[in-house]
């Protein structure tokens, strides 16, 4: 691992001043990403502003019946907090989901969000990967790429977004708050997680030095009694192959609300908004789960390893939404 | 707000089992490698050296986490507790008897770790069932695949404790 440098960060203030300042400069929060990609060598920072002592590790349940999630908040607390599994139960599910209990003890809401893909070409530090080393190549195009995002990929990069909470999180709209060196601003989630395009290296629209202060959930009385279900090789402690945000409000037997978003099979976490158009208004039945499911995955793009993804997608949205409207 | 720390070697302050070390460390270094490159404590075992096999796992402030994944300079102002920590002289932590009398272990590489978490399992009241335990233990690999002999043990110290 290369030398490092350390500062503790008292205010927020200070935090963003430090890391705008210098390229090289990350911020600390529960490191389970950070520094396991400094000690891989993907990540370049040499100099790291410890941000675990701010006062952003709150988990707020809001009057209008949302929630305000402190970024650094870790997930085992989020995922435990009542107004969480009370008010939007799939996201206090895909975080028991995800990771293991020591990480979820150590792992931040805001850290997650920016946390980078587990594509080994990212992590080996030597493929051709646009991503660390914008204009090399992607190794995982004709690569071992069985893992790897059938939806939102371009030819540059077809990295999956690795993260559970965001699926949930992105079904439910959330709002990404952040302060910057140029002052506070608030991001819609969908507007949060870029498509990689011709740039898989901009991930998010944050400037340098930027860091997130909390992650707000709008209310949802549709969500009360959402659901997510996560498939995977193994049955704990492995990263999806493909997930299911889902939540279902049926009304006389036909479709009156609905959020689907989808983990594992995006570049981004992937709100399945063709589904969610193909199913408003119909019968809530097998047909039109079916048909829905078909029009989120007509444009996959799967490639020679990933192929089983398009189908076990449909079928993942299919349960889930028999789950869901039960 | 600290002064920048250079990457030369500085005293870290460390409260360890209740006591207070103060190693020079360069702000690189794990807590695992502090404690037991620089510590002589050597209970917590290096596995992956990237947060996936849970041989690391110690406790900070009362929680169990990863310390490969942890800078030992940011564990300043925490309390850390290691598998050393937890036994009270020689009498054993009741988890640390019933891994012997469950025979949970075969080459022990893993076991100082899968302790560490087994006590806080049932702390966090996530020993329930064994579905429960083998979620809320996967963070530990063993890869002898002694999990069988592991639950077991789990779930004796777990009805010691509500009985």
């Amino acid at each position: 691992m290369r030398p490092l440098t350390y500062t503790r960060a008292a205010t927020i203030e200070d935090a963003v001043a430090l890391v705008a300042a210098d390229p090289a400069t990350a911020f600390l929060a529960g490191g389970t990403t950070e520094v396991d990609l400094i000690r891989a060598g993907v990540s370049r920072a040499d100099h790291l502003v410890d941000i675990n002592a701010l006062p952003l590790a709150g988990v707020e349940a809001t009057a209008d019946g949302g929630l305000r999630i402190g970024a650094l908040a870790r997930m085992s607390d989020v995922a435990r907090a009542p107004a969480v599994a009370e008010r939007f139960p799939a996201i206090s599910r895909a975080l028991v989901l995800g990771a293991s209990e020591q990480l979820r003890n150590m792992a931040s809401l805001g850290g997650n969000l920016r946390q980078r893909t587990r594509c080994a070409y990212l992590r080996d530090g030597v493929s051709p990967c646009n991503k660390r080393a914008p204009g090399s190549g992607c190794a995982a195009l004709e690569g071992f790429n069985r893992g790897h995002a059938i939806l939102g990929t371009s030819d540059h990069c077809i990295a999956t977004h690795p993260s559970d909470v965001a699926v949930a999180l992105v079904a439910f709209d959330a709002v990404v708050e952040t302060h910057g060196p140029a002052g506070g601003r608030r991001i819609a989630i969908d507007d949060f997680f870029l498509e990689p395009g011709t740039t898989p290296d901009i991930e998010h629209p944050l400037a340098h030095g930027e860091l997130i202060v909390a992650i707000d959930v709008p209310p949802a009385p549709i969500a009360r009694r959402s659901i997510y279900l996560k498939f995977r090789d193994r049955q704990s402690y492995e990263f999806a192959l493909v997930s299911v945000a889902v939540a279902l409000e049926v009304r006389e037997g036909v479709v009156a609300g609905v959020r689907l978003a989808l983990g594992g099979v995006g570049t981004r976490p992937w709100r399945a908004r063709r589904a969610e158009a193909a199913l408003l208004g119909q019968p809530a039945d097998a047909i039109a789960f079916r048909r829905a499911a078909q029009a989120e995955l007509e444009h996959a793009a799967p490639r020679e390893h990933n192929g089983f993804k398009v189908e076990l997608a449909k079928r993942a949205l299919i349960r889930g939404l028999a789950e869901a409207g039960r | 707000m600290t002064p920048a720390r250079q990457a030369a070697t500085l005293p870290v302050t460390l409260r360890i089992n209740g006591t207070t070390h103060a190693p020079a460390l360069e702000p690189r270094t794990s807590l695992l490698d502090a404690l037991r490159e620089h510590l002589d404590l050597t209970g917590t075992k290096k596995g992956c050296d990237q947060g996936t096999c849970g041989a690391c796992t110690v406790w900070v402030d009362g929680r169990r986490v990863l310390s490969c994944l942890i800078l030992a300079v940011a564990a300043e102002g925490h309390d850390v507790t290691t598998i050393e920590g937890l036994a009270d002289g020689d009498d054993l932590h009741p988890m640390q008897q019933a891994f012997i009398e469950h025979d949970a272990f075969q080459c022990g590489y893993c076991t100082s770790g899968q302790i560490m978490s087994a006590v806080k399992l049932i702390e966090e009241g996530h020993a329930d069932s064994d579905e429960d335990i083998a979620e809320y233990m996967s963070g530990n690999i063993c890869r002898c695949a002694a999990y069988p002999n592991i639950r077991a043990a789990i779930r004796a110290v777990r009805d010691e404790a509500t009985t």
